[in-house]
């Protein structure tokens, strides 16, 4: 396993023809958003603001960890890992 | 915005949805967040033209109210379990008790499950049969998941609920009893928000209330502020505290008065809004603090679970809500949550679940540091039944455990009053 699962929720498989879960390369979270962009353009601007912030109405999660608990955008994403995107706008 | 503002469809006067970060607006369906920034999305109305006899000639439900809501106009001839018009009680011995002027508790024990959430369950429920869905699901801290099993039951559509698998006895025997799919998940509300959702996106016939059917569901709670402005003889309050978990039911009752206000039902007389949170859990009230406006999550550890929720979809608006009105969000220890949770039940014979201890908590917090009015007509709302945290009050050798038994005679009683209640009463 040399790349890492990345969930896609459904407001963003526009970008990617369709699909619930593409694959990226490892590296910090923020090398794999660019990594994805390159391969679905647009993709990594919904996930990361212009700022180059995540955006505040997102969470990332690698594994079980929400990435907010970790070191965000910093946070280490090796191969064979699994990462989420989805909409915080749940719950309560 | 297409249709026209006078002729209700089905979801009544909606007629839109709107990103609250973005503005970028989508037709009414089965979205809740934004495709370009993942934004909230927010019900938007044409509102008709609406008198105070209008609403007290409707039904003693939320559905007096069903023109404020995406809902068809004969919601209330639909099986459901219908919802609210919950007492709003005179506290007068607690006013005194704190040194108040006027105070009143907003009752949500009177619900048919026993807690507010059967109002955003009616409106979600209604909402999710216009659009098709089969099931009704949720990730719950225990009040929503009863009040979503009873609603399916009665609706006759299935419910499949999600709870963290240390909830309350109490809240996981009055789900069970519906006869509907109960899965225990192994984490916090957090992680069982995040199975709700990938899951929601899994399911295309599943209404998830609170996730993928949220814009629909938070609108329920409006009701609330309606209520509470009609049953003061449409005024509104000056002050008002209500509990926040994920923060909609305090943004919803702000919108709530901002729309009577809009709607000329009652006079724009200003009024402050208060947030309460546990300590354990109380990330809304660390950002007001800090005077942030994102909302930093965090991970809870506190008696008060219905409040459990670690990082609240509705937090920045909670804090847009009490910095706009000039109120503010504060937090209390799980000590004075049971504490309040007692003074409650002994000045006004309302037993709370700990959300309320965690509502009249910060009141009295509030009032102590000398940022709530004492003067000021004020409601604090009781979301849930003391019935479903009894454990909570059980604990230290409090009221909640059973006294000694003595032998049934006159003596008996006589020694154990001695003993007992003289010692009480002085």
């Amino acid at each position: 396993m040399t790349s890492v699962a990345v969930r896609i929720p459904t407001i963003l498989r526009t970008f990617t023809g369709g699909s619930a879960e593409v694959s990226a390369e490892p590296g910090t979270l923020r090398e794999v958003i660019a990594s994805l962009d390159a391969a679905y353009p647009g993709l990594g601007g919904r996930i990361v603001d212009d700022a180059g912030n995540l955006r505040r109405f997102v969470n990332v999660y690698v594994g079980d960890e929400d990435v907010r608990f970790a070191e965000g955008l910093e946070t280490p994403v090796p191969a064979g890992s699994h990462v989420s995107v989805i909409p915080a706008v749940a719950g309560g | 915005m297409t249709s026209a503002a006078s002729t209700p469809t089905r979801f009544g006067f909606a007629n839109h949805l709107f990103c609250r970060e973005c503005g970028a607006t989508f037709d009414l369906g089965a979205s809740h967040a934004c495709a370009d920034c993942f934004g909230p999305l927010e019900v938007g109305y044409e509102l008709p033209s609406l008198t105070r006899s209008d609403i007290e000639a409707g039904p003693a439900s939320i559905w007096r109210y069903a023109s404020l809501l995406p809902v068809p106009r004969d919601v209330a001839g639909s099986r459901g379990t219908e919802p609210g018009w919950t007492r709003l009680a005179r506290a007068d011995l607690l006013a005194r008790e704190l040194g108040m002027s006027a105070l009143w508790v907003k009752d949500e024990r009177g619900n048919p499950t026993h807690s507010f959430k059967d109002r955003v369950v009616a409106v979600a429920l209604a909402a999710a049969v216009e659009m098709g869905y089969k099931v009704l699901a949720c990730p719950s801290t225990g009040n929503l998941a009863n009040a979503v099993a009873a609603a399916a039951a009665r609706a006759g559509i299935r419910s499949v609920v999600l709870i963290p698998a240390d909830l309350e006895p109490q809240k996981i025997a009055a789900t069970a009893v519906y006869g509907g799919t109960m899965v225990a998940v192994d984490g916090t509300y957090d992680d069982v928000n995040r199975l709700a959702s990938e899951l929601a996106d899994e399911r295309e016939d599943w209404a998830f209330v609170n996730v993928n059917v949220r814009p629909y569901y938070a609108e329920g709670s409006k009701t609330i502020g309606y209520e509470i402005a009609e049953q003061l003889g449409w005024r509104l309050p000056e002050q008002i505290v209500v509990p926040v978990a994920s923060g909609a039911q305090l943004v919803k009752i702000d919108k709530a008065f901002r729309e009577l206000i809009a709607l000329g039902l009652v006079a724009d007389t200003g009024y402050r809004v208060f947030g309460a949170q546990a300590t354990g859990c109380s990330p809304v009230a660390a950002a007001f603090r800090a005077g942030h406006d994102v909302v930093q999550p965090v991970k809870p550890a506190t008696i008060a679970k219905s409040l459990a929720i670690g990082n609240p979809a509705d937090g920045p608006y909670v804090l847009d809500v009490v910095r706009r009105t000039g109120g503010a969000v504060a937090d209390v220890s799980d000590a004075e949550v049971i504490g309040a949770v007692r003074l409650l039940a002994a000045t006004e014979g309302i037993f709370g679940e700990t959300a309320a201890g965690v509502t009249l908590g910060v009141l009295r917090r509030l009032l102590a540091e000398g940022r709530l009015d004492p003067r000021a007509e004020t409601v604090i709302i009781n979301s849930g039944d003391g019935l479903k945290t009894l454990d909570a009050v059980g604990q230290g050798g409090g009221p909640g455990n059973a006294p000694a038994a003595i032998r049934p005679t006159l003596a008996a009683f006589e020694a154990w009053e001695s003993a007992h209640e003289r010692k009480a009463v002085a």
